[in-house]
Formats: C-alpha cells, sequence, structure tokens
C-alpha cells in the first residue's frame, strides 16, 4: 500500500499542473482532497460538461442564514485538477477535511483556517528564509515557474514536505487546527481500512507533516469527540474570478486571477503570450500598439528579472513592462490591463441537475411567510404598506427586482398615496435559473439584494476611480503625449450617473436594505465630490430629500442620509454662482426650475437638523413650493441651517448684474418669499430700467411672477410690492413697461386677471391683508387675534408633522 | 575655489568608488557599475561592507529598478512626472553610476537648435579649412555616441517638434550621419539616453509617436505618504533657508504639516481620512510649490510677523499656488474650505485665515 500526499498551495496553478500530472502518474484507486466530506456525493457532477469553473461549493443551514461557507475552485485549483482527474478516471474521491457540519456549529460559517494562516503562515516563513520579502513571488518562483517535466514535480512535493517539516517544528496547532488534520487522518485511516491500496491525498501544504505519520487513532478519536453539530446541506454554485479572493474555505486569496488562469492554460512561452494579449486588448480600446512594443515590452521583462535576480519574469515584472512600454507610462490603459487580463472576470457555470441552492429554498420560505403563491398566471395584488403583512411583501417583490427575478412588476394605479403599491406577480420558470445564478450574490433575499445593490454602485467605482486618478496624475487627459487619452467609452462604460445612484438608494429604502444604504451613500458622496457640472448635483438632491423624507414614512432607517444631503447642499452652494452666468433662454429657464425644485427639497429640511432637530420647527414654510413663509426670517434661518446657507447663497448671487433676466427675478422673488429682500421695489425698478433691453425686462417679470396669477390674488404683500412699483413709476416709464406686463399678465387665466383686478381695486386695506389673505398675512402684523389663532395654527401643524 | 553645485559623480566619487570596488557582477559593455550596483547606489544601502552608501532618490524602488533595466536593455529612458518630483537628479545620478559622467546635457527649450542634438561648425576653421571634423563642434549627444556614455535630455517636450525627431536616427540606427564629410559617428557600446519630460505642463510639444515609442516610459510619482513629504519639505525648507539667509525661525512644524495635508487632499482628490472627495484644482501643486509656500511664509514671518510661523503667513501662498485657473480653481478652493477645512476642529485659525485671504 502507498499513500503519496501532494501538499500544494491553494488557487497555485503551478501546484494544479504538478498535481495533475502526479496523479497521471500514480494512477491512485483513491483521492482524498482537503474539502468538506458532506461534498462527496456531489462530486460526479463536476465531470458534467456542464459545469464550468470557477465554481464553489457551498455548505449551509437550512433555516439559519448567517451560516455559510463556500470553497471555491477555479480551473487552476489544484484541488479542482484533482476532481476532474478523478473524475475523468473514474476515481472514488473523498474529502477529507473537518466536515462542515461540525465548522458551522463551531464557529458560525466561518472557518478557523483565515486565523491560522496568519499566525503561522507556512509560505512566509519559507520564503523569508530564502530572502524573498513577498511569499507570494518566493513560491512562484519555487514551484509555479517549474515548468520543466514530469521528473520535477515529484519531487517539487518531497521537497514541499520536507520544507514544510522544518517549518512546523515545535508548531502546536490550536483546537480547531488539530481537529482538522484529525478528521484528514481518520479519513486517511478509514480509506486503507477499506482496502484501496494505492492513496493520494491533496491537501495544503501545511498539512502534509501532520498527515505524513498516523498517530494511535485513538488520540484523534479522542480530539473529534463532542464535537457540536448542525444539519448542513451542500451544493454547487457558479463562482467569478473576483470572488475567489474573498472566500472562507481555504487560506489564501488570491488577487490575479486572471494571471494565474493564464499561467495554467498557456501552454509555453507565457510572457510573450501574455504581452501579446495585452497588446491586442489595448488595441481593442484602439490605442497603437505595435509588435515592436510588444518586444520590447518582453525584453524590459526580462532584464527587470534578472535585475531581480528571478528565474522568470513574474507578474510584478510583467506589469511594469505593460505600463512603461505597451501603455507609455499611462496609468490609465494599464488599469484597464490589470481589470481585463490580471484579474480577468470570468463567471462559473453549474449544470441544471445541480441541488437546489439556499437562495431558492430562502425564497420558498419568504413566500409561504408572506403568503404569496408563485403561479404562472398573472395576478393582480393591492398592497396596503400599514399592514406588516403586506410591507413584507412588497419588500421581498422589491428585493426581487434587485437581483434581476421580477416577479412582481409595480402596477400604475394610485393618486399620491405613499401607502398603497399595486403589483402583478407572475413566476416565469427562467425566474430558477435567474436564483442559481443570483446564488452567487448571497444565500438569503435580502443579503444577495444587498450584494447586488452594493456591486450596482459600484460599477462606476472602479472607471471612476481610474479617470480621478489619471486626471490627478497626468492634468487632463488630453495632456500632450499621444496614446494617453483612452477612448472615453471605454473608462466610462460601466459608469452609474448620479441620478441613477439616488434613485438606487430609493430602491434600497423600498425593499428595506439598511446595510446597502451607507454603501451607496459612500459611493454617491464621492461622485458628487468630483461631478463638477452643479446641474447634476442639483439634479440629484431632491430625490435625496425625498429619499430622506420617505424613509421616516417607512419607518426606515436612514441613517447617512442626511450627512450626505447636507454636503451636497454644500457643493451647491459654492458651485451654484459660477453656473449661473453665460447661459443661453432654455438653459436659464432648466436652471431655474432646478433651483425651484432643490428651494423646496431645502424647505422640507429640518433647519439646523443634528442641532436643533424638530425644537425650532414652528415656523410655516415647510409647504411644497416654499413661498408664504409665515414667520420672520430671524428665527430658524440662522446661517448655519441648510435653508440659511442656501438662501445666503441665492442672495448673494440674485445681488449680481450679470444673470440672465428669468433666473435674478425668480431669485429676487424667492428671498422676497422668505422674506430676505426688503428692496423689492428698487430691484423691480431696476430691472425694468431702460438699462436693459427690453426681453430681459419680460423674462425678469416671467421669473418673478412666476407660479401663476393666483398667488398675486392671495399674497397680499406680493400684490402690494408688485403695485407699489407700478402705482410709483413715471407715466413714460409706465407705457415702456406696458408691454412687458401684458406678456406677463397675458398669460394669466382671465378669471385670474379679473380677481387680481378686483383686488387692486379694493384698495390697499385689501391687500395689506383681509380675512382671507392667508398665509402672507401673518408677518405683517394683520388684524387677525393670536390668541384665537392659536388651536387652529397648532392643527395645522400638527397635520404638518412639525408639533 | 568652491563650487555652488559639484557634479553628481564629483560630490559622491567615494561612494561610487566603494560600488565599484566591490562590484564582481556582471557590467553592460561600457558600463562602471553593474546594474545591481547602480541600483544600489540610487536607493542607498546604509550596510554596504565599503561602507554607507546615502540613498540618492526617496520613493518606490520598483521606479529605480525599471529605470536600470531599461538602460541595461539599450531602450532610451524617457522620464515623466509633475515638476518638483525628482526628474533631473534621477537622471543626473543614473548618468554619474553609470558612465561617470552626468555632464552631457541637452537642455530643451523653445529656442534649442538641431546642433545641439547633432553637430554644429566652428565658422572661423570653416571658412579657413573647409569642412574637416576639426571645423565641426559635436553635440553632447554627439560626443556620448562617440565614447560610449549616457546622453542627457532635459525638457524634451520643450523642445520643437523637429529637434525632437533628430534623436529618431540617434536612437533607432545608433549612428550620427555627418553628409557634409560623408562620415558618420556611430554610437560605441553604453551610449544611451535619458529624457525627461514634465507631462502636467500645456502647450508642450507632443513627442512624434515615432519617437514616443523608442523610449520605455516611467512616470515619477509624488511622495507615497504625508510623512515622507513632510519631511522632504522641512528638511528642503531649512537648506533653503540657510542658502537664503533668513533669519532663524521656530520650526513651525505644525504649519509644514498643515501645507502638506492641503496639498496631497487637493492632489489626490480625497481627504487624508479616505472618507471625504474633493476636487483636484488644475495646478500641479508638487512637493516643490509646497516647500517655495513654506519659504515664502517663513520669510513673511520673519520679516513681517512675529517671527513664527502662522496660518496667515501659508495661507495666502497656499491660495496662489491652488488657484491658477481663477474661475474654476476658485470653486474647487472654497469648496474645500466649506467642506473639509471648516469641519476640522483644530483648523479654526487656519480656516479663518484663508477665509481673509480668499
Amino acid at each position: 500500500m502507498t499513500t503519496t500526499i501532494l501538499g500544494v498551495r491553494h488557487h497555485g496553478p503551478g501546484s494544479a499542473r504538478a498535481v495533475r500530472s502526479a496523479l497521471e502518474r500514480l494512477e491512485p484507486d483513491i483521492v482524498l482532497i482537503e474539502g468538506p466530506p458532506e461534498a462527496d456525493a456531489l462530486v460526479p457532477l463536476a465531470a458534467e460538461p456542464d459545469m464550468e469553473p470557477p465554481v464553489a461549493l457551498l455548505a449551509h443551514v437550512p433555516g439559519d442564514p448567517s451560516k455559510a461557507a463556500f470553497w471555491p475552485f477555479a480551473v487552476f485549483s489544484p484541488e479542482w485538477q484533482a476532481i476532474r482527474y478523478a473524475a475523468t478516471a473514474d476515481v472514488e474521491v473523498r474529502f477529507c477535511d473537518l466536515p462542515a457540519a461540525h465548522g458551522l456549529a463551531l464557529d458560525g460559517g466561518r472557518s478557523g483556517e483565515a486565523e491560522t494562516a496568519v499566525h503561522a503562515d507556512p509560505i512566509g516563513a519559507l520564503a523569508e528564509a530564502a530572502g524573498y520579502d513577498d511569499p507570494e513571488r518566493w513560491w512562484e518562483d519555487a514551484v509555479e515557474h517549474r515548468t520543466d517535466g514530469e521528473a520535477g514535480h515529484g519531487s517539487v512535493f518531497e521537497v514541499i514536505a520536507e520544507a514544510m517539516t522544518a517549518v512546523r517544528e515545535g508548531h502546536v496547532p490550536d483546537r480547531h487546527e488539530a481537529r482538522r488534520e484529525a478528521y484528514m487522518r481518520r479519513t486517511l485511516r478509514q480509506a486503507v481500512k477499506d482496502g484501496f491500496r494505492n492513496i493520494a491525498v491533496v491537501c495544503g501544504a501545511w498539512h502534509v507533516p501532520a498527515l505524513a505519520t498516523l498517530p494511535r487513532a485513538a488520540d484523534d478519536d479522542r480530539l473529534l469527540k463532542g464535537m457540536p453539530k448542525v444539519k448542513v446541506e451542500m451544493t454547487w454554485v457558479p463562482w467569478t474570478h473576483g470572488r475567489l479572493a474573498a472566500w472562507s474555505g481555504y487560506g489564501a486569496g488570491i488577487t490575479s486571477p486572471g494571471w494565474y488562469h493564464h499561467l495554467f492554460t498557456a501552454p509555453d512561452r507565457p510572457i510573450e503570450r501574455w504581452l501579446a494579449r495585452a497588446a491586442a486588448v489595448l488595441r481593442e480600446e484602439d490605442l497603437p500598439v505595435s509588435s515592436a512594443h510588444v518586444i520590447e515590452a518582453v525584453r524590459l521583462a526580462d532584464g527587470l528579472a534578472t535585475l531581480r535576480d528571478r528565474p522568470l519574469a513574474g507578474l510584478t515584472e510583467v506589469s511594469e513592462a505593460v505600463r512603461a512600454v505597451l501603455c507609455e507610462g499611462d496609468e490609465l490603459p494599464a488599469d484597464l490591463v490589470q481589470r481585463r487580463m490580471v484579474v480577468g472576470e470570468r463567471l462559473g457555470h453549474v449544470p441544471d441537475s445541480t441541488p437546489m441552492v439556499p437562495l431558492q429554498r430562502h425564497l420558498r420560505g419568504e413566500q409561504r411567510r408572506v403568503k404569496l403563491k408563485p403561479e404562472a398566471l398573472g395576478r393582480n395584488h393591492d398592497l396596503d404598506l400599514r399592514k406588516s403583512l403586506d410591507l413584507d411583501r412588497s419588500r421581498l417583490l422589491h428585493r426581487l427586482g434587485l437581483i434581476g427575478v421580477p416577479w412582481g412588476t409595480p402596477r400604475e394605479t394610485r393618486g399620491k398615496g405613499t401607502f398603497k403599491e399595486s403589483w402583478t406577480l407572475e413566476w416565469r420558470p427562467e425566474f430558477d435559473v435567474s436564483l442559481i445564478e443570483a446564488a452567487v450574490w448571497g444565500i438569503t433575499v435580502e443579503a444577495a439584494a444587498t450584494a447586488r445593490v452594493c456591486d450596482l454602485a459600484e460599477k462606476g467605482a472602479p472607471a471612476h476611480g481610474a479617470s480621478a486618478h489619471g486626471a490627478s496624475l497626468h492634468g487632463s487627459p488630453a495632456h500632450g503625449l499621444p496614446g494617453v487619452g483612452l477612448p472615453a467609452p471605454a473608462a466610462g462604460a460601466h459608469r452609474v450617473s448620479l441620478a441613477e445612484l439616488t434613485a438606487l438608494v430609493e430602491k434600497c429604502l423600498l425593499a428595506d436594505l439598511p446595510d446597502a444604504l451607507p454603501y451607496v451613500l459612500g459611493v454617491i458622496g464621492d461622485r458628487a465630490a468630483l461631478d463638477s457640472d452643479v446641474g447634476h448635483l442639483m439634479a440629484a438632491l431632491p430625490a435625496l430629500v425625498r429619499a430622506q423624507r420617505y424613509g421616516d414614512v417607512r419607518g426606515t432607517p436612514a441613517a447617512g442620509l442626511a450627512t450626505i444631503v447636507d454636503s451636497l447642499l454644500t457643493r451647491i452652494c459654492t458651485g451654484l454662482p459660477t453656473a449661473v452666468t453665460g447661459l443661453d433662454d432654455d438653459p436659464a429657464r432648466q436652471l431655474v426650475s432646478q433651483i425651484d425644485a432643490v428651494h423646496s427639497a431645502v424647505a422640507l429640511l429640518h433647519d439646523g437638523h443634528g442641532e436643533g432637530g424638530h425644537g425650532e420647527g414652528g415656523h410655516g414654510s415647510g409647504h411644497g413650493g416654499g413661498h408664504g413663509g409665515g414667520q420672520r426670517t430671524a428665527r430658524g434661518i440662522g446661517q448655519g441651517s441648510p435653508r440659511g446657507r442656501w438662501l445666503a447663497t441665492l442672495r448673494s448671487v440674485a445681488s449680481r448684474s450679470d444673470l440672465p433676466g428669468v433666473i435674478e427675478g425668480r431669485l429676487v422673488r424667492i428671498l422676497f418669499d422668505a422674506q430676505m429682500a426688503d428692496d423689492v421695489q428698487v430691484r423691480m425698478s431696476r430691472a425694468m430700467s431702460l438699462g436693459h433691453p427690453p426681453a430681459r425686462a419680460a423674462a425678469w417679470v416671467e421669473g418673478f411672477l412666476s407660479g401663476g396669477g393666483l398667488l398675486l390674488v392671495h399674497d397680499s404683500r406680493l400684490l402690494a410690492a408688485v403695485d407699489g412699483w407700478l402705482t410709483g413709476l413715471s407715466p413714460e416709464a409706465f407705457v415702456d413697461v406696458l408691454p412687458l406686463l401684458r406678456r406677463t399678465f397675458g398669460a394669466f387665466a382671465p378669471p385670474e386677471r379679473r380677481s387680481i383686478g378686483e383686488r387692486v381695486r379694493s384698495g390697499t386695506a385689501a391687500a395689506r391683508g383681509g380675512g382671507d389673505g392667508g398665509r402672507g398675512g401673518t408677518g405683517d402684523g394683520a388684524d387677525h387675534d393670536d390668541e384665537r389663532a392659536a388651536p387652529a395654527v397648532r392643527t395645522v401643524l400638527e397635520i404638518l408633522g412639525r408639533a | 575655489m568652491t563650487v555652488l553645485r559639484p557634479h553628481a559623480e564629483d560630490q559622491y566619487a567615494d561612494e561610487l568608488a566603494i560600488l565599484a570596488k566591490d562590484d564582481d557582477r556582471p557590467r553592460p559593455p561600457g558600463w562602471r557599475l553593474s546594474p545591481w550596483a547602480v541600483t544600489t547606489y540610487l536607493l542607498g544601502d546604509p550596510d554596504h561592507p565599503g561602507g554607507v552608501i546615502t540613498p540618492k532618490y526617496i520613493g518606490p524602488r520598483r521606479i529605480v529598478e525599471v529605470a536600470v533595466a531599461t538602460l541595461a536593455t539599450d531602450r532610451a529612458l524617457l522620464l515623466l512626472g509633475v515638476p518638483g518630483t525628482a526628474k533631473t537628479w534621477l537622471s543626473e545620478h543614473l548618468a554619474a553610476a553609470i558612465s561617470g559622467d552626468s555632464t552631457l546635457l541637452v537642455q530643451g527649450t523653445a529656442g534649442t537648435a538641431e546642433e545641439a542634438i547633432r553637430y554644429g561648425w566652428n565658422y572661423a576653421r570653416l571658412l579657413s579649412e573647409g569642412p574637416s571634423r576639426q571645423a565641426l563642434t559635436p553635440s553632447p549627444v554627439m560626443r556620448a555616441m562617440a565614447e560610449g556614455r549616457l546622453a542627457r535630455v532635459e525638457e524634451l517636450t520643450r523642445m520643437p517638434s523637429d529637434v525632437q525627431d533628430a534623436l529618431i536616427t540617434v536612437l533607432s540606427e545608433k549612428t550620427l550621419p555627418i553628409p557634409e564629410l560623408n562620415e558618420e559617428v556611430q554610437a560605441a557600446k553604453g551610449f544611451n539616453v535619458i529624457a525627461t519630460a514634465n507631462d502636467r505642463d500645456r502647450g508642450v510639444n507632443e513627442l512624434s509617436s515615432a519617437l514616443r515609442r523608442r523610449f520605455n516610459t516611467v512616470v515619477l510619482p509624488v511622495p507615497a505618504s504625508a510623512e515622507e513629504e513632510v519631511d522632504i519639505v522641512s528638511r528642503r525648507v531649512a537648506q533653503l533657508g540657510r542658502s537664503l539667509e533668513l533669519p532663524e525661525t521656530p520650526t513651525g512644524l505644525e504649519e509644514i504639516r498643515r501645507v502638506v495635508t492641503v496639498f496631497r487632499e487637493l492632489r489626490s482628490g480625497v481627504t487624508s481620512d479616505g472618507r471625504t472627495k474633493v476636487k483636484s484644482p488644475s495646478g500641479t501643486l508638487s512637493t516643490a510649490e509646497a516647500i517655495s509656500v513654506v519659504t515664502s511664509g517663513i520669510a513673511l514671518a520673519a520679516h513681517f510677523g512675529d517671527g513664527v510661523l502662522r496660518p496667515s503667513d501659508v495661507a495666502a501662498g497656499i491660495l496662489g499656488a491652488v488657484v491658477q485657473d481663477p474661475v474654476s480653481d476658485r470653486v474647487v478652493w472654497q469648496e474645500y474650505l466649506e467642506a473639509v477645512v471648516r469641519e476640522r476642529e483644530d483648523w479654526r485659525d487656519f480656516y479663518r485665515a484663508c477665509r481673509d485671504a480668499s
């Protein structure tokens, strides 16, 4: 009987190659592989043609979504090669690590090896002994780059075993590690007992010495006795290269899966092939890269390897060559190569016969919980979000939509009620496939949706990170040296716009994903900081403010939203003064509507939130348009409050003389409504005076009186101001402005015009705030009795939620 | 006579001698030192058996390795970077270590003529003797070719394009024809060119792609960590203060740290705690500029202030360095002031000083 122990580096392409050829040479009758034994039954699936790495073994505890562990495999993983060899050669495979049933029961989903690998990094110790500062490199030099004949491979495993014995000398494994190795030995003994003659063990190099000699079985049994256990189910799920680094099954994450994949698949001359591929990638982006470039890049990589005393150029040398020669020093295309090739995103695939993924199972459970059956026939549901069952249903449907399973489609029904939602539910068979694909995101619907949202938000991040980097390093992208201006679409292809991000925030709130929210908000903050177009920021703000308030309504805590809103407002306040000049008619009108939108959004913000909270929310400016501030400015609109800052910005902008008329008129009006402009009549005269061309004056009036004639009827202060200005005009000036006024007033509906006329005719006293003068009157010391009005005011405030 | 600034090969002659003595690795033809020894010379080695080798370039090791490997493959080396990232410094020391001679230098300006790359004539001799090798005035590049040394071209992108293109033959054919004499100068082994260029300036003459592809490009980064930059700035400020004979001021390390922080944050577009993104202004905000802001601040404090470096002394300098474009940079600066500086508790006085200055 022979037992061969092949110590590997997890996810090392060199190890994978060596394992494959060693197995082909040994022709064992059983292969033991480090991994959860519960997966033994799943091995045959690995041989199916539909199975395409990267895939992962997933262990989960049914009913407890917090407990799950993944064992990912790429095509260049030694374990995967061992599985594939065994599956094709029809050799039995047994996984020999501690069962996931114990692992998950012990530490709630995180296999303990992460810590073990840190406190006793065997590769690190060996690399240090060999004089390498980077363990990865040492392993690459010693094992991964040994592409020599098969004779070398057997000896490689012997050398590793020997070295590991030296490294482990004096090491006392902690409890968890001891148990794992005890279990490996037990599996080995069992295999011997079962009559296998030629046994091959594939495990992490670290464990080799522990398996080389078998102590008494009783010792191991004692170690393994009395471990907690949970019920565990296993399945295969598709995996991605990007997630190879984030896993919990084995010890070492890798950051360059694409490079490893290349090393494993390239038959020969890996450096030349890699650089030629990099050239092809750059050419796809229309960057001029010639064969001469590739030749020089190979030479530089080789030269660097010599200078660094390495036998063969590795990833660092090749990357330097790509940057210095192919990309001519530019970071942007170098990042592109990094993304496309070094990471090289790749999505695995599992056969249809794979057992159900926990996400499906979780969804079944959720469907039972919220009492919604998957039916192929479309059915309509009206949800009342005040009921907790309906709220849960709505959340589930929103979450499913986010992970690409649009089971429910929202229907347009309601008017304005935020408590009602209408859905059409229709289950289609392809949703099951989508669920399997979505399994990579998480094992519960909520976790998957959270991960998906973070990913969506991040999609913009790498590209914008790269461009920001490029900008800070090289000034403008067109800084004059050829070949540096990467075509914009390439860099910004996945870019998510600021508005889409804010929409994502709303979706997070609808789907109740509190964990995703801070992340999305962080991305928004970053993007807002770099966006120099105030228009974008202004477009994004109202949605965020809405989300902030809506979050309150739904009971979703929207922590962090306030901070983002505040910083966004700060940036708008700083940027607005430069954005208002040099505008044409249409952009100016557009900006006015944006200013209006921001203004009403700002009115929704609680003044001085963070300090005073609701404490001083007594003023009545909280309604939609923000006009008719019923209270004097001094209170509640301090310099520090958002509203105060916003109005201060508007005031400083309004005083400038180079604004388009429509904007200035609108700003003066806003300030007038906020009672921050005492000299409206002076401003009005100035705007209407002969110094301005008629078109501008007309635009000014249009801006000032926008919002319709009804306001003139009901806002006596406004009417008085206009009236005062008009009656103060000299006869000649009146004739001059008459056409302009006609243009504005002509746009009002006839009944409005009539009411305005009646209002004016009934005299100043009425205009000064008669009984129905409304909101504007309060501040002007109108003739009502405060005491008698108090209960009514209180009721109104309560309705507005401001009491 | 003491020169104001000795050449690198003279100033560090003893270190070069030590390295040459102990250097037993193979040397490329024409090289004074092996590539390994050149790397050691540039990066320093406190434990070298022959004596301490001081670091000449403080920065990532890979930069130096790529540069040396490039020169060893007989490709020309192009050092790119914003002003103040030690491009010239690195090229001078590379030439000193490899050829033992850093003086074969062509300074690129808008007025650089082709003679600076190829050759000129001594017209008195040309008229009296006719065209001959004696009447010919070789350029630094031509001499470097003949002697197998490194030629340095400073500010390559400032030269007119036609002068730049004179380098193409030199770099690809490694020969310089002299049609007047029906002769040519062929490069001896060891010849190579190190060029520097500023990649932040506008209005430079772009390199033609034919020339560009004859260079390996190394981009020199700005200092990696704040501590490193504070160290460089304060050391350099102290040196400058001495040579300008400014009155002694207490070292305002806190103020220097602040200037460096502001520069780094605006340059990198993110605050030092990594939490807030900020816009970057159009200026370069190099370490060199930080040095000059602090130096002028010290001058202000010494001559007009109370002798201590205060926020108000550096505020105006920072404003001048940041706001290069009066419109867009001002927005950037205001935003930075309001969103970042205002939030910092212990930066109150600085915030006020900046508000006053702008």
